[in-house]
Formats: C-alpha cells, sequence, structure tokens
C-alpha cells in the first residue's frame, strides 16, 4: 500500500479509537454527571430534593442525550467529534467545549511548544558536539549537569525556581500568563508581560529536557561517526564545519525528528502540571479544573483535542519524514 | 539457562564496582530504601496524621523539618511517604515490564497476524497521552490506593518494554543458533525460555527500571495534581497540600521542599541505575562519556 | 629519481595505543609509487594493509597513531602538514574508494551534491553549471548515465555505487588513488567490470594507484607490482609477472601454491598455522612459527626488506641479497 495512504488510515484509526475511548471510560466509573450537578446545585441550596429534583434530572438528561440507548450515544457522540462539536460545558453551560479550548490553546502552544523547540534545538547541538572529537573538551564537563536535571520532572524544579526568583527574589512574577487586571491585546508592554510571566515556566522546561535531547542525540551521532560515509566525507577534504553539519548532524536527526513528534504531541497533556503549577490559562488548566468540577464534556473534549494533537504531529512528521529521509518509501 | 544468567549476573556485578554511575544511583536508592526501614525507629510515625502536632511549625528540635498546615510532623510523612511512592512504582514496573515483555515475546517470535495486532495496538497507545488517560481514569476512580494507582499505571506503561522487546526477539529469531534448536526439533516453549529468554533478560531489567522511573513519574504527577491516594501520607500529595495552602507563599519552605529533595534524590539515583544498564546492554555508549 | 616518484613512503609506522601498550600495526614499512604504476598490496586480515592506506590519508583514528616515518608526494611530507594543509591536499592530490562501498555514500544526499562537495571543498574556481558538466562527464567515463546525479545512493545497486565512488575519486584529477579493497562488497560477476572501468580511468589520468585487497586473481588482473604484507611488515615487492613465475619469501610462495590452477587439478595445499596476534609477535621472523624452512637464526633476528634484483624486494635470511 502507498506510505501516505498507510499513514492516513493509521491517523483515523488513531482519532476514532481515541474517541472511542473517551467515550467509554468515562461511563464506566461510577458517579454521574447529573449526580454532581446536583450535588452543586444542593450545596449552594438551590435544591431541596423531591419532585422538583427529578424534573431537573430529566431535563438534563434529555438536553445531554442521555435518555438515548447507549449506542445511540456513541453514534452522535462519534459523528459530533468528528465535526469537531464537542457539545457544551456542564459546569459553564451554555459555553461551548470547544470556544474554551481555542481560547486556552494559544497560551499551551505559545509556552510549551516554543520551549519544547528550543530545547530540541539546543539539546540537539549539544548531544552532537559531546559526540564530535574535535569538539571543546567544555562541553562535555555540561553533561552530568544536564542528565541530572533530566531526571528531575520539570514543575518540581519550577517550583523551587518559582520560590527562589518570585518570591524571595521578587524579579518574577509567581504565575499566570500575564499581570491581573491587564487586559490582553497586541501591544508591546503586553507581550513584554506575558514574555516575563513566561520566563520560570519555559525555564524549567528547558533545564529539564536539554539533557534528554542530548543524550538521545550523542547515541545517535557516535553511531553515525563510525559509517563509512564520514570516513569518506573526511577524505573528500571537505571542511570539518561541512562534515559535522551536512554528513553527521543530518543523519543522527532523523531518529530525533521522531521523538520530537511524540514529543510535541505530548506538550499539550504535559502542560497540566507546569499550567497547574504555575496557574497557566492553557489547556492542560483547562482539564484540570474540568476533572476537578466532574465536567464531563470537557473533559471528553479535552482528552480527544490531547489525543488529536499528538496524532496530528506524528502524522504530520510521518508525512514530511520522506523528504528529510529518502530511504523511506513513497 | 541458569548457567549463562549467573555468567551474566557475575559479570553485572564486577560491571557495578568498575561504574561510579550505577555505584552512586544504587547508594542513592539505598539511602531512601534505609531512610523508609529505619526512619520509624527514630520518629514517631503517628505524626504523619493530620491534627497530630502544632501546625506550621519551622524546623525545630523537636521537629527536625517542621510542621505543615494540617498539623502534620514533615518528617514523619516523609519516613511514611518515601516507601509508599517506592512500592508503587515497583508494582507498576514489575506488571507493566512483565505484561510488555510477554507481548513483545508474543509479537517477536510468532509474527504473522499476531504480530500485527500487538504491534498496532502498541503504536497506537503509544499515540495516546498517557497523562491525559490517567487523569481520566483516575478522576472516575472513587477511592485511589498506592496499588490501585499502581494498577492503572501499568496498564499504561507496557508499550515501551514490549516495543524493545519485540524487536529484539525478531533478531534473535534469525539467528544460527536458535535455527538450529528448531531444526532439533525443540518446541516453541522451550526455544523461548531456554535459546530467547536468556538473551533478552538483561533488556528486561533495563526496561524494568525504566518502567518503574515512568511509573513513579506519573503517580507522582497524579499526587501532585490531588488525584493520589487519600488515606496513606505520599510523597506528591504533600506537595499537592503544600500548593493547596499556599506553602510556598506563606513562606513554609520546610512543608514542600524535603519531598521534593526526597524525589529529585530518587528520580536521580534512578535514572543513573538506567543510565548504567543501558550502557551494559547497549557497550557502544560506554565510553564516549 | 624524485621527479618519477608520484609516492615516496619511507619507514611508516603505525602504532595502536591502549594504556601503556602499543601494537605496531604498520611496522617500519618503505616503499615506491610510480606515476600510472597500479601496486597490488596483499595481506591476511590484521597484516596491517588497510590501517597503511588509512594512515596515507591521514584518516586513522585514535587509538592509531603514527609513530614514525615520511611520505613524500610532490616534494613535501604529507605526514607533517598541518591539519588544513591536509585537507586541501586531500583528494586533489590524494583520493580513496573506499572499502564498504555499500555504506560510503551518504544515505540522504543526491549524488551529485556529494560528487560537487569535494570540487567545493576545494576552491576550483568552477561555477555550478561547469562543476555539473563535469560530474555528468564523469559518471558517463565510468558507464553510468548522467540520470544517477539525481538519485540517492539506496536508488543504486552495488555496482554502481562503486562506480559513483571511481568517478568521485577522478574528480580532481589526483596523482595518487588509494583503493581500499574496491570490490569486496561486490558479487564476482561485476568485481571484474568494476575493476576493468577503474583500472581505464586510471590509466587514462595517468595516476599511481594502490590497490588494496586479498584476492590474487583480481591483482594478477590489474596490478604491475604485488606487495606482500605479514604482521605489518612488508616481505616481499616484486612486479606481479615474476612474483607468480618465482615467489621469493616462504610466505609468498606458500601464497601462490595455496592458489587453485586450473591446468593442474590437485589438492590445495593452504598455510598451516595462523597469522600471530600483533600483541604476541613470536621472536625474530614474524613468520617463523609457520616457515617450512625455518632456521635458528629466522628466530633470533628480525630480517630486514633487502633488494635481491633490480625490481625484487624481500625480507628473507634465506634470500640471498643482491651484491
Amino acid at each position: 500500500m502507498n506510505y501516505f495512504v498507510r499513514r492516513l488510515i493509521m491517523f483515523f484509526v488513531v482519532v476514532i479509537l481515541a474517541a472511542t475511548l473517551n467515550f467509554i471510560i468515562p461511563r464506566l466509573a461510577p458517579g454521574d454527571p447529573i449526580g454532581a450537578v446536583l450535588e452543586e446545585l444542593r450545596a449552594r441550596g438551590a435544591s431541596t430534593g423531591g419532585d422538583a429534583e427529578d424534573e431537573i434530572v430529566a431535563a438534563y438528561r434529555a438536553r445531554f442525550g442521555l435518555d438515548q440507548p447507549v449506542y445511540m450515544q456513541y453514534l452522535r457522540f462519534l459523528t459530533n467529534t468528528l465535526r469537531f462539536d464537542l457539545g457544551h460545558s456542564i459546569s459553564y453551560y451554555p459555553q461551548k467545549v470547544e470556544a474554551a479550548l481555542f481560547r486556552a490553546l494559544p497560551w499551551t502552544v505559545g509556552l510549551l511548544a516554543i520551549s519544547t523547540l528550543m530545547s530540541f534545538a539546543f539539546g540537539s547541538f549539544f548531544g552532537a558536539l559531546m559526540a564530535w572529537p574535535r569538539a571543546p573538551a567544555a562541553v562535555n564537563r555540561f553533561l552530568p549537569f544536564f542528565m541530572v536535571l533530566s531526571a528531575v520532572p520539570y514543575y518540581l524544579l519550577g517550583l523551587i525556581l518559582v520560590y527562589l526568583f518570585a518570591f524571595v527574589l521578587r524579579l518574577l512574577p509567581l504565575g499566570g500568563a500575564y499581570s491581573s487586571g491587564t487586559i490582553p491585546r497586541l501591544e508591546l508592554s503586553f507581550l513584554l508581560d506575558v514574555i516575563r510571566h513566561g520566563i520560570l515556566p519555559a525555564l524549567s522546561i528547558l533545564l529539564t529536557s536539554v539533557g534528554f535531547w542530548a543524550l538521545g542525540m550523542r547515541g545517535t551521532m557516535v553511531t553515525v561517526l563510525g559509517e563509512d560515509y564520514l570516513t569518506l566525507a573526511e577524505a573528500k577534504g571537505l571542511s570539518g564545519r561541512r562534515i559535522f553539519f551536512a554528513y553527521a548532524m543530518r543523519n543522527a536527526l532523523l531518529p530525533q525528528v521522531t521523538s520530537l513528534a511524540i514529543a510535541l504531541g505530548t506538550v499539550a497533556s504535559g502542560s497540566v502540571l507546569v499550567e497547574v503549577v504555575f496557574n497557566y490559562p492553557g489547556i492542560g488548566w483547562l482539564l484540570y479544573n474540568a476533572l476537578r468540577s466532574s465536567d464531563y464534556y470537557m473533559v471528553q473534549g479535552v482528552t480527544f483535542f490531547l489525543v488529536l494533537t499528538v496524532a496530528v504531529s506524528v502524522l504530520v512528521v510521518d508525512l514530511i519524514y520522506p523528504l528529510l529521509d529518502p530511504r523511506i518509501e513513497r | 539457562m541458569i548457567e549463562t544468567f549467573l555468567r551474566r549476573a557475575k559479570a553485572a556485578g564486577s560491571y557495578t564496582l568498575r561504574t561510579p554511575k550505577l555505584l552512586l544511583g544504587l547508594v542513592l536508592l539505598a539511602s531512601l530504601l534505609l531512610l523508609g526501614l529505619l526512619g520509624p525507629a527514630f520518629v514517631d510515625v503517628e505524626k504523619a496524621r493530620p491534627i497530630s502536632v502544632k501546625p506550621s511549625q519551622p524546623p525545630s528540635a523537636e521537629y527536625p523539618l517542621g510542621t505543615d498546615s494540617g498539623g502534620r510532623d514533615v518528617l514523619a510523612v516523609i519516613i511514611v511517604g518515601t516507601p509508599q511512592t517506592l512500592r508503587m512504582g515497583l508494582l507498576a514496573g514489575v506488571v507493566g515490564v512483565v505484561l510488555g515483555t510477554s507481548l513483545g515475546l508474543l509479537a517477536g517470535y510468532y509474527g504473522g497476524r499476531i504480530d500485527m495486532v500487538i504491534s498496532t495496538a502498541t503504536d497506537t497507545m503509544l499515540t495516546i497521552p498517557p497523562l491525559a488517560i490517567l487523569l481520566v481514569v483516575a478522576a472516575s476512580v472513587r477511592t485511589m490506593s498506592v496499588e490501585n494507582m499502581a494498577i492503572i499505571i501499568a496498564l499504561l506503561s507496557w508499550m515501551f518494554p514490549a516495543r524493545t522487546i519485540r524487536a529484539q526477539v525478531l533478531s534473535l529469531r534469525e539467528q544460527p543458533y536458535v535455527h538450529m534448536a528448531r531444526l532439533a526439533g525443540l518446541n516453541d516453549i522451550r526455544i523461548i525460555f531456554e535459546e530467547i529468554m536468556p538473551n533478552i533478560l538483561p533488556l528486561a531489567a533495563a526496561s524494568f527500571v525504566g518502567a518503574t522511573s515512568g511509573a513513579i513519574l506519573a503517580g507522582i504527577g497524579l499526587e501532585v495534581l490531588g488525584m493520589g491516594p487519600q488515606r496513606t501520607p505520599t510523597l506528591g500529595m504533600t506537595i499537592y497540600w503544600a500548593q493547596l495552602y499556599s506553602a510556598l507563599i506563606r513562606g513554609l519552605w520546610w512543608w514542600w521542599l524535603p519531598p521534593i529533595i526526597v524525589l529529585i534524590i530518587l528520580f536521580v539515583g534512578l535514572f543513573l541505575v538506567s543510565a548504567a544498564m543501558d550502557e551494559f546492554v547497549n557497550p557502544r555508549l560506554r565510553k564516549t562519556g | 629519481m624524485s621527479q618519477d616518484i608520484a609516492l615516496q613512503v619511507n619507514s611508516l609506522r603505525v602504532s595502536y595505543r591502549s594504556g601503556d601498550r602499543e601494537v605496531k600495526a604498520v611496522d617500519d614499512v618503505t616503499f615506491s609509487l610510480y606515476p600510472g604504476e597500479r601496486l597490488g598490496i596483499v595481506g591476511e586480515s590484521g597484516s596491517g594493509k588497510t590501517t597503511l592506506a588509512l594512515a596515507l590519508m591521514r584518516l586513522h583514528k585514535p587509538p592509531a597513531y603514527i609513530m614514525g616515518g615520511e611520505a613524500i608526494l610532490d616534494g613535501r611530507d604529507i605526514l607533517a602538514l598541518g591539519l588544513d594543509e591536509m585537507r586541501q591536499t586531500r583528494w586533489s592530490k590524494l583520493s580513496l574508494i573506499p572499502q564498504g562501498s555499500m555504506n560510503s555514500l551518504n544515505p540522504v544526499v543526491k549524488v551529485k551534491h556529494q560528487m560537487a562537495d569535494a570540487v567545493e571543498a576545494h576552491e576550483r574556481g568552477l561555477t555550478k553549471n561547469e562543476i555539473a558538466k563535469h560530474i555528468d562527464h564523469l559518471l558517463g567515463r565510468v558507464g553510468l548515465p548522467g540520470s544517477v546525479a539525481e538519485m540517492y545512493p539506496h536508488e543504486l545497486s552495488g555496482g554502481m555505487k562503486q562506480r559513483v565512488c571511481i568517478a568521485l575519486a577522478i574528480i580532481l584529477e589526483p596523482s595518487v588513488i588509494i583503493a581500499d579493497e574496491p570490490t569486496s562488497a561486490l558479487d564476482v560477476v561485476v568485481q571484474r567490470v568494476v575493476m576493468q572501468t577503474l583500472n581505464d580511468v586510471q590509466a587514462q589520468l595517468n595516476a599511481a594507484m594502490i590497490i588494496i585487497g586479498h584476492d590474487m586473481g583480481l591483482m594478477a588482473q590489474s596490478a604491475d607490482r604485488l606487495a606482500v604484507m605479514y604482521a605489518g611488515k612488508m616481505v616481499e615487492v616484486s612486479p606481479i609477472s615474476s612474483f607468480f613465475h618465482d615467489p621469493q619469501h616462504p610466505y609468498s610462495k606458500l601464497l601462490i601454491s595455496s592458489l587453485p590452477s586450473p591446468e593442474e587439478k590437485r589438492e590445495l595445499a593452504g598455510i598451516p598455522g595462523s597469522q600471530p596476534s600483533l600483541l604476541e609477535l613470536p621472536s625474530g621472523c614474524a613468520f617463523h612459527p609457520r616457515c617450512p624452512v625455518a632456521e635458528d637464526r629466522c628466530r633470533a633476528e628480525i630480517p630486514a626488506l633487502r633488494q635481491i634484483s633490480s625490481q625484487r624486494h624481500a625480507a628473507c635470511h634465506l634470500v640471498e641479497e643482491l651484491s
């Protein structure tokens, strides 16, 4: 079968499987979304039980389609999901799930995608240098430092950084994406404010993930440096720079790119912890709050979206990969 | 098979002594284990319960690591919580690796349709962001215990060992001595256990450390989000409570910093052991440190 | 005399060092190479022939080190050149046809770019267009269609890849070509044709060529002179026909008698024993444990490579020196 067709089929299988899983898991759980809403109403003293409550329950069930047989619910869920109609938030009815998602998305992408890409670039370059015999010896002295940091979960490092730079030294904000009281708009002062808020979370991601990329790159680079085409490149009298970039790094990067696809895809789900620690209003924060308040449709929508981002980034890399590696059959 | 195993164990033993990385890692892990084992002899672990001591006290002679806002002795919490974290990680690691190794063996050895099903499942599961699924599952479990959490995490962490083992078995299957065994009329079970198993054990051991480390990472993640076990004090839940009660901006550093330090020691220890094992399995990485 | 010599190697020594141990992989090797000449170097694996080839291009990697000697090319000792001068010398004066042709081309770069970058690295003042024309011409000379330039290495067969490597080796018209087992990765049918192509282009350039290998048949077909290496030393250097008709060194004799011949069907002799480990060389002549005619002297003294006739050299106590 054609390479592209195979990849596309794989993509749809993953998306449909993910949607299905998303449908099943919450229904396996005890507890009930309407129950959660009722509890909240009771807590606020808005409901006293009895007939009135039953009516509310029935109304809710009808509105969310919970009164229909399961397979009908499933089909409806599937078609809606594939049309990217993710339903309404229960906690913030009638807000649409996809609207909340798109509001949160730029923050997550801005913070996590950028820091992941930076970390990939730095890490791969350093890793390649570490394996390069003619690199300055100092390069390898950084290795243990970044290796140890790569073992530390970024949000734990984040907490320490916040304490030092925001609480003790008061140099940077404690959390959030921008100062409270400012209104997001396209303007230099706001942009600087956003960058100031992004420094600590980005730094904690960068410091803890550079080592991972460096280690992976060093491994593949060591393999590539032993290949015959490197000997021939050197025999040809090419400059060290040209051999390093066009021959060694160019080949050693290939497996790294596959890892990058997965890393970029998991950016969104990995965002949960960093966004909770830093009070950052992205997708992870949205999911966390939806879980806390048992906001069924929001949780479903966000998880589906997270799977979708992974599937999309894997697909994109799969489609780009033949351009990077001509050996892949198209 | 036993001979091969002993030979390998001996090689691994002498390798340990020659490798500072592995030695340091093991020392770090052993120190945490000792903390959990010997700690109760010196510190009253009853004080890990809420409102058993005066709340929010800075470190003193009586409470070396101070107390939290819920009236718990932080040192006692650490002593009780550290073994829980280790137990959860080991349990999840064992289940995940046994599951992954079996599936990888089946897929690699039999190939064909079995391989297709297992590989597709592995690839699909690898695409699904584990933390998101973990959160959804965890949120729908009523009472979370250490064992529950370990099983849930293990069910989402078998894919990496499965993939590595499958690749290894695929190449082993074509080795001349496996062909010989097949020609000699050995049945599949004996070939798998006598010819293939001894050769994938080091790899399985290396992925066990990786899986344990990954499981603890996932578990701590859940706990820090407040979805860990509610009854037993754990390291991650301590960080969660500290966050919830704004310990950071109240300056109660003794509340959140000790569990973070213990966790960092734990992760660095596991990382060193796993890196050393990778080098043991893949000698090409050894020299270029 | 030096005008007529393309490459003069004197007392070259290359060692592998690990800790305080030193293994002499190439030990005191001296030879001359004349323009247009093809010198075959044969020997068992581990005899130092590939180390010699890499050291001449200074492509040897630690723990291998050049411990002494000189290699005069164009009036200069290339073993003493600065790194940048050496880089300029490689390929423009001295090119290599690699052993592992299967994997010698960068898998992710088109053939034309891999050929062009050799030219660009040496500042020949050619435009892109001229380089492209030159590449097309060279591919034709080695019997490949011009379309190969646009292909990636994995789209070529083993023989085609090696032809690309041959075209690449002559792109800057070097005075010396080192071919390290140029056909060992190819199947027998292709071997002869590729070797013929290599010989043709080398003859057209009048370049000197060192052919390293262990296939005596291919050597007989291509080489003008043959040098035999054993345990890091050259033990015999002779013109090809006299070598086959009248080998001098006992090792050469055994090599010849172990060859199958179509005229007389007989048991193949083979050489008893195996090459010694370079870590524990026997005393005296390294070949004496396997030598059928060894004497006491052979166990005590290392024989030097001596001239035994106007064109022949051998390192054996039992061969009479030219007086």
